[in-house]
């Protein structure tokens, strides 16, 4: 017994440094934060004025909305669905906040009844998904006509913001020494610690995984399967409501042209922050890093100032296709 | 660490002395119109390994998942310790300490093994789950079994053989009572399966009720104490595996005596064949990483049997023949005609059928009906403008499903509810309705049961007597010697040595195959490298 036992002081902290090697399923989000690092300082080295942290936090800030609904899509993704509605769900959530606003609800009675509907929301079409048997791209996209269409019902025309408490609360800034921060983005990042410690740390979160892995194990494992698969879509129609008064407390308005397409930019963090489209493996940090890749290109564009807006897109393009393609080699050479 | 080792004495549980500690009391299942179970009993004691027999068909898996809780039963009683119990899902029926471990290997790939042993249980400390417990407690089960691996390792980084073992960890990790096999050696090497029996045995001491499924019949001589024997949803009989002889078994698995495996066994090889222009010849046929440049000609009316171990590069030859991967090298001659094969569609039209060991994933179409997946190999190759007249359909299907004796002999069950000899059957009848010349099985016969396998060898005999020239695989040797004229034997993907076969026995095959190298057959350190795919 003695002499197989190894004296754990004999190794030198530094040697264990040295020698430590990631396991393989991080690679994927080491390469979107090595790609990350790389693109701020691409922009630290060619404008002045990049490198500075407050680029950074303005980040944060710009893209909270961005960051939250991007939680939510990674844990529908993480189970090898999809949730096409989010975009949709913002705009709708925009507006209920816009018009009750108006009619002389209590703020808080306002943001309530906005989340429980992106709640509801999520839980109709995770019953529809799991129990009718019916393909999440279709549920989805049919959430998706339907909160837009409630949006139009609601109002055609923009109506603005201009209650005292989301006034107060959308351009409230935190002090960081010379820097500051919105809480908007606080509230952003507390969704993405919360969302990582439900997915690492608990029951629900690593069913998330199995479900992801295969589904049909996981039910013969007896994990349970109906309540995880409902539960993703819940917590990503809520997320998309709370993205939603994020987004009405950055733009302090409800418009039902809100938010077109955004579902496809949440989409296209997760995948960038490496997160697999069939299910399974990813993480929530992943896609933080994924919603500040796709960030930080548009701040690069801004700064340069000579290129046209439509480059965000194209090179959003390439990086999703780049990423993907990425994936496929990886996940082959593992089977 | 004070493992009790001693060895087990009396392994068959006296009957009456002890009580057993699950009892199903003429369990009956109905699915539609057809009766899975008929009044079907069974008793596992504390201790045995108890062997569930039966041909494919027989209810062996409708028995289990009925006692897994995957399905309900219609009517009788599941008696737990003394106490009735309804299963109404998995978790239930794992609740009552009943864990199983199915053929395929129910885990998920993308997380460790310890979540993979832990999920829905792990350890927890503060409402978090606590991955350092849950890794220790991990270590310590799968150290238990013998199996020294890594638990944080991702579980696809392990062979389906470790993977296996995991599984049976997560199923005794609870405590389980009842620890229930279904056929976990059908993807295992011979090394893998006497490891899986030591965790079997280590555990029965323990005094769990093991119940083990598998076709092979030596693993069930060596391994099992007593047997219950199911035939046609019904219950024959259950017996001490030590009182019964192979014989007694067979037959009252089938329940008719082994007519046709006989008078196969008298048939004397052809020797004959090679006259004339062969029907098939390969010439250096090879593929990248795959397979060695091999030489192969096939005449009519013969079967040319090929033995190999798994990833000896069988199946990857039959690939190449059929054009379901295209060659690297070498060139493939139909009668006269040369012809490159860039896909399975060039093949078919030189009239050769492939029949896949991948049938799940491969061959079956779950839902479409047994005449729709019959007939699915001729549709295409008419083209979808040329339906096959309705008469015609008709008297194929109820042709080819009276030859093989398929069963149900209902033309419009559903396929997936068919059991796995009876699909095999299916496919075979769909490529014989194309009238091929060639026809390419790769192992046909796994996994379904002693009747069916029959069936269908004496079909394939008959069909080469009347000028089919088939391409027989198969990982049996008895098999494969059984049924072919000549045989190629192959290792690490290439061909190491070609023979008529005339009193070639499964000896002098196992010797070849192990070559110099390897004077023992079961030397150990062969297996890793064999075995990978």
């Amino acid at each position: 017994m003695s002499t197989a036992t190894v004296n754990p002081g004999s190794a030198s902290t530094w040697d264990r440094v040295r020698s430590f090697t990631p396991p393989p399923r991080y690679y994927p989000i080491l390469a979107t934060l090595a790609l990350f690092i790389g693109l701020f300082g691409l922009g630290g080295m060619r404008y002045e004025g990049f490198s500075d942290p407050q680029v950074l936090l303005s980040l944060l800030i710009d893209n909270a909305f961005l960051i939250v609904l991007g939680v939510g899509m990674t844990f529908v993704i993480l189970t090898g669905g999809i949730d096409l509605s989010v975009g949709s769900v913002v705009a709708l959530s925009t507006m209920i906040a816009a018009k009750t606003l108006q009619m002389g609800w209590s703020p808080y009675a306002s943001i309530t009844a906005v989340l429980l509907t992106g709640t509801v929301l999520g839980l109709l079409m995770g019953l529809l998904i799991h129990y009718f048997d019916i393909q999440p791209f279709i549920a989805t996209l049919a959430g998706l006509f339907l909160a837009r269409g409630l949006t139009y019902l609601i109002s055609v025309e923009s109506i603005s913001i201009s209650d005292d408490t989301f006034t107060q609360l959308a351009f409230k800034t935190v002090y960081i020494g010379e820097y500051y921060i919105r809480w908007t983005a606080i509230i952003a990042l507390a969704t993405v610690a919360i969302a990582a410690f439900v997915l690492a740390r608990t029951r629900f979160g690593r069913t998330v995984y199995a479900i992801g892995g295969s589904e049909s194990s996981a039910m013969l494992m007896g994990l349970r399967v109906a309540f995880t698969k409902v539960g993703v879509y819940v917590i990503s129609g809520f997320c998309a409501a709370l993205a939603g008064l994020l987004f009405s407390l950055y733009i302090l308005s409800g418009n039902s042209l809100h938010a077109i397409g955004m579902e496809l930019d949440a989409i296209a963090a997760v995948v960038i922050g490496g997160t697999l489209l069939t299910g399974g493996r990813g993480y929530v940090v992943g896609s933080l890093l994924g919603v500040m890749v796709l960030g930080i290109i548009k701040t690069l564009i801004s700064f340069d100032g000579t290129l046209s807006s439509y480059w965000i897109r194209i090179i959003t393009g390439l990086l999703l296709l780049a990423f993907v393609v990425v994936q496929r080699f990886a996940t082959r050479r593992r089977s | 660490m004070t493992q009790m080792t001693t060895p087990p004495e009396v392994v068959a549980p006296p009957e009456g002395e002890r009580s057993p500690v699950i009892e199903m009391r003429d369990i009956s299942i109905t699915f539609g119109a057809v009766r899975a179970l008929d009044r079907v009993s069974l008793r596992l004691f504390p201790g045995e390994v108890h062997a569930l027999m039966g041909e494919n068909g027989a209810g062996k898996s409708t028995l289990i998942k009925a006692l897994t809780g995957v399905y309900t039963i219609d009517a009788g009683e599941v008696i737990v310790e003394g106490e009735p119990h309804e299963f109404h899902s998995p978790a239930a029926s794992q609740e009552a300490g009943i864990s199983t471990v199915y053929q395929e290997v129910n885990l998920v790939p993308n997380l460790t093994v310890a979540e993979n042993m832990m999920l829905g249980r792990e350890p927890r400390r503060f409402g978090a789950i606590s991955v350092r417990d849950m890794n220790r407690r991990a270590r310590r089960t799968l150290l238990h079994l013998g199996v020294d691996i890594d638990p944080r390792s991702t579980l696809d980084e392990h062979p389906i053989a470790i993977q296996q073992l995991v599984a049976i960890a997560r199923a005794v990790d609870v405590e389980a009572k009842v620890l229930i096999l279904d056929e976990p050696t059908s993807s295992l090497d011979a090394d893998e399966v006497e490891k899986l029996f030591t965790v079997m045995r280590r555990l029965r001491d323990e005094g769990v009720a093991i119940v083990f499924v598998s076709h092979f019949l030596d693993q069930i001589y060596e391994i099992a104490d007593r047997m219950t024997i199911l035939r046609n949803g019904k219950l024959v009989e259950e017996r001490m595996v030590a009182q019964t002889t192979q014989l007694e078994l067979v037959r009252s698995m089938i329940g008719r005596e082994l007519e046709t495996l006989d008078r196969l066994d008298c048939e004397a090889p052809k020797t004959d064949a090679e006259t004339g222009v062969p029907v098939l010849k390969a010439i250096g046929l090879g593929r990248k990483n795959s397979l060695e440049a091999t030489d192969l000609e096939l005449f009519e009316g013969e079967v040319v049997g090929i033995a190999g171990l798994l990833g000896s590069g069988r199946t990857e030859l039959a690939r190449l023949l059929f054009g379901a991967d295209t060659a690297d090298t070498g060139e493939l001659t139909f009668r006269s005609e040369r012809r490159k094969l860039r896909s399975p569609r060039h093949a078919i039209d030189r009239k050769v059928a492939f029949s896949s060991e991948d049938r799940k994933a491969e061959g079956v179409v779950g839902d479409l009906t047994v005449a729709d997946n019959m007939l699915l190999a001729l549709q295409a190759s008419r083209g979808w403008l040329r339906p096959i007249p309705q008469a015609m359909r008709t008297q194929l299907v109820d042709d080819y499903i009276a030859a093989l004796d398929i069963r149900p002999a209902d033309p419009h069950a559903l396929m997936r509810n068919l059991s796995g000899g009876n699909q095999q059957k299916v496919l075979l009848a769909r490529w014989l309705i194309t009238q091929p010349e060639i026809l390419i099985l790769d192992e046909p016969t796994r996994g379904i049961d002693i009747g069916a396998k029959a069936q269908i060898q004496a079909k394939v005999a008959e069909l080469a007597a009347q000028g089919l020239s088939v391409v027989f695989i198969s990982a049996e040797l008895e098999e494969v010697l059984r049924l072919s004229d000549r045989l190629v034997v192959m290792r690490d993907r290439r061909k190491i040595d070609e023979r008529v076969n005339a009193d070639v026995s499964v000896r002098d095959v196992l010797e070849i195959i192990a070559g110099e190298a390897h004077p023992e057959p079961q030397a150990e350190p062969q297996s890793e490298g064999a075995t990978h795919v």
